[in-house]
C-alpha cells in the first residue's frame, strides 16, 4: 500500500494481521484503524493496562506506564501499552491485555454486530 | 439548615506518572489554580470558587490512583468524636500530624471496608476564592480552560460495599440518596451514593472485586453550557473522553467523563437536586440500569464501567 513508505509496519503473527503506523504515531491508535468491533480501548493514558501488548521485534519508544501493569521486568520482556508506545521500526508484536479478545476476533467492523 | 459534624468533600490526593503534563491537565486545561507545593514533590491546587487552601493534591508515583480522599468536619470536637466511634467501629486509626499537608490541621486516617484510605480534619487555612468578601464581584476574569468551580465528590470501586456503607451511614452520619440493586428480588446492592450535606452526593460507592480503586474524580460546573464549553477544551487539546456529555438517571447529573494524563478518570458535571434530610432514599433496580447510569442512550458501557485507576 502506498502509505507503507511513510510509517512502520505492524505484524501481529498469532491473528496473520498485517497494518501501517504512521511515523510519530501510538501504536495503539494504528491498532485502532484495524476496524475490529469492540477493541475495549480504555484510558489511552498509561493508567489503566487495557492496551497491554508484547513486542517480539523492532524499535519503540515508550512514554510513562502505570507500574500496576508493567513492571520492570516485563517492560525489559518488550512488555508494553500500546497507548504509550511509538513505533521506530516495524514491529512484530503479541497482544496480551484485555484487548486480545477484540484483535483476535475474526470479524471486522463492517459485518454484523456481536 | 443546621448542617453539622461531616460537612463536606475537603480535598483528594492524586498519584500522577507525569507531573508536568499533569499540571498542564489540572491547571490549564481545567482551571484548577496553584496554591502550594512541598518537599515531596507534591503540588497543591483548588477550585476557584473554593475557599479553602487546596482540595487537589498531586503526588507522583509510578502507578496512577487515589492515595486518599477527605472530609471537612464542623470542629475539633466533632474530630475527636468521629475518631473514637472510627475505633468502635473496628476501623485501626492514623492521626496525621497538623502541616502534614501544608495549610491543613490534624487529620485522622482510616480504612473504609472497600479498602480505600478516607481522612477527616477540622482546620485548613482560608485563601478565599479570590473575590473577596466586601461587595464581591460574582465572576473571575482570569480563569483557565474548564474554569472548573470546586472538586465535588470520588467515585470508588472496592469489595465491601455494605460495610462502606454501614460505616458512612452509621459511623459518620452520612444518608445513603441513591443505590443500585440487581439480583433475585434485588438483594444485592452494588452501588450507594451518599451524602452528607444537601447534595445528591458527596460520595459514590461501586461493588468491585479488587479493594481500593478509583474510577473517578469529579469536578463541578454551573451550566450544560459549561458542560459543553468543557467538552469543547477536551476537543482542541485531544484530552481523551471516556463518555458524554450525557445525563445520568442517578443523581440526575449532566455530565462528561475523560481521562488525565495519567489514566484517572475525571467527571465534569453539572445539576443534581437539593438534597434535605427527610427526602427518601431512591433505588434503580437491574432492568433499568441502562437508562440509570447513562438516561439518553440507556446503553451501558464496558469502558466506563470496567476501567479503574
Ligand atoms: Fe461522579
Amino acid at each position: 500500500m502506498f502509505g507503507l513508505t511513510s510509517g512502520y509496519t505492524i505484524h501481529i503473527p498469532e491473528t496473520g494481521a498485517s497494518f501501517n503506523c504512521k511515523p510519530q504515531e501510538m501504536l495503539l491508535v494504528a491498532m485502532m484503524r484495524l476496524g475490529k468491533k469492540g477493541i475495549p480501548v480504555g484510558c489511552r493514558s498509561g493508567g489503566c493496562g487495557v492496551c497491554k501488548v508484547q513486542v517480539q521485534q523492532g524499535k519503540y519508544a515508550t512514554g510513562k506506564m502505570s507500574r500496576a501493569h508493567i513492571s520492570e521486568q516485563e517492560e525489559q520482556a518488550g512488555f508494553v501499552l500500546a497507548c504509550r508506545c511509538q513505533p521506530q521500526s516495524d514491529l512484530v508484536i503479541t497482544v496480551v491485555g484485555q484487548m486480545r479478545k477484540a484483535t483476535h476476533r475474526n470479524e471486522v467492523s463492517s459485518s454484523t454486530a456481536e | 439548615m443546621a448542617m453539622t459534624g461531616v460537612l463536606r468533600p475537603g480535598h483528594v490526593q492524586i498519584r500522577v506518572l507525569d507531573m508536568e503534563a499533569s499540571l498542564t491537565h489540572y491547571i490549564e486545561r481545567m482551571g484548577l489554580l496553584e496554591t502550594d507545593r512541598d518537599d515531596q514533590g507534591r503540588v497543591y491546587l483548588k477550585g476557584w470558587d473554593e475557599h479553602d487552601w487546596f482540595s487537589v493534591v498531586l503526588r507522583p508515583a509510578d502507578t496512577p490512583g487515589m492515595d486518599f480522599t477527605a472530609f471537612k468536619v464542623d470542629s475539633v470536637e466533632t474530630l475527636n468524636r468521629l475518631e473514637q466511634s472510627l475505633k468502635d467501629f473496628g476501623c485501626e486509626i492514623t492521626r496525621l500530624p497538623a502541616g502534614d499537608l501544608k495549610h491543613c490541621g490534624e487529620r485522622v486516617s482510616f480504612i473504609s471496608p472497600m479498602g480505600h484510605t478516607f481522612e477527616l480534619f477540622a482546620q485548613k487555612d482560608y485563601i478565599g476564592n479570590g473575590l473577596g468578601n466586601i461587595n464581591p464581584h460574582p465572576w473571575r476574569e482570569d480563569l483557565k480552560g474548564m474554569k472548573v468551580h470546586r472538586f465535588d465528590h470520588c467515585l470508588l470501586y472496592g469489595d465491601d460495599l455494605d460495610g462502606a456503607v454501614k460505616l458512612f451511614t452509621e459511623v459518620l452520619g452520612f444518608q445513603q440518596t441513591e443505590k443500585v440493586v440487581v439480583g433475585p428480588g434485588g438483594s444485592v446492592q452494588i452501588a450507594s451514593f451518599l451524602t452528607c450535606g444537601m447534595k445528591a452526593h458527596d460520595l459514590a460507592l461501586i461493588r468491585h472485586e479488587e479493594k481500593g480503586k478509583l474510577h473517578h474524580v469529579s469536578f463541578l460546573l454551573r451550566s450544560w453550557e459549561e458542560v459543553l464549553h468543557a467538552a469543547d477544551i477536551m476537543g482542541r487539546y485531544k484530552i481523551p473522553i471516556d463518555i458524554g456529555p450525557t445525563r445520568h438517571g442517578i443523581t440526575r447529573g449532566r455530565t462528561i467523563y475523560f481521562f488525565d494524563p495519567s489514566g484517572n478518570r475525571n467527571e465534569t458535571f453539572c445539576d443534581s437536586y437539593d438534597w434535605y434530610p427527610d427526602h427518601p432514599e431512591i433505588t434503580w433496580t437491574e432492568d433499568e440500569l441502562g437508562g440509570a447510569i447513562f438516561y439518553h442512550d440507556q446503553q451501558l458501557n464496558e469502558r466506563f464501567l470496567s476501567v479503574v485507576t
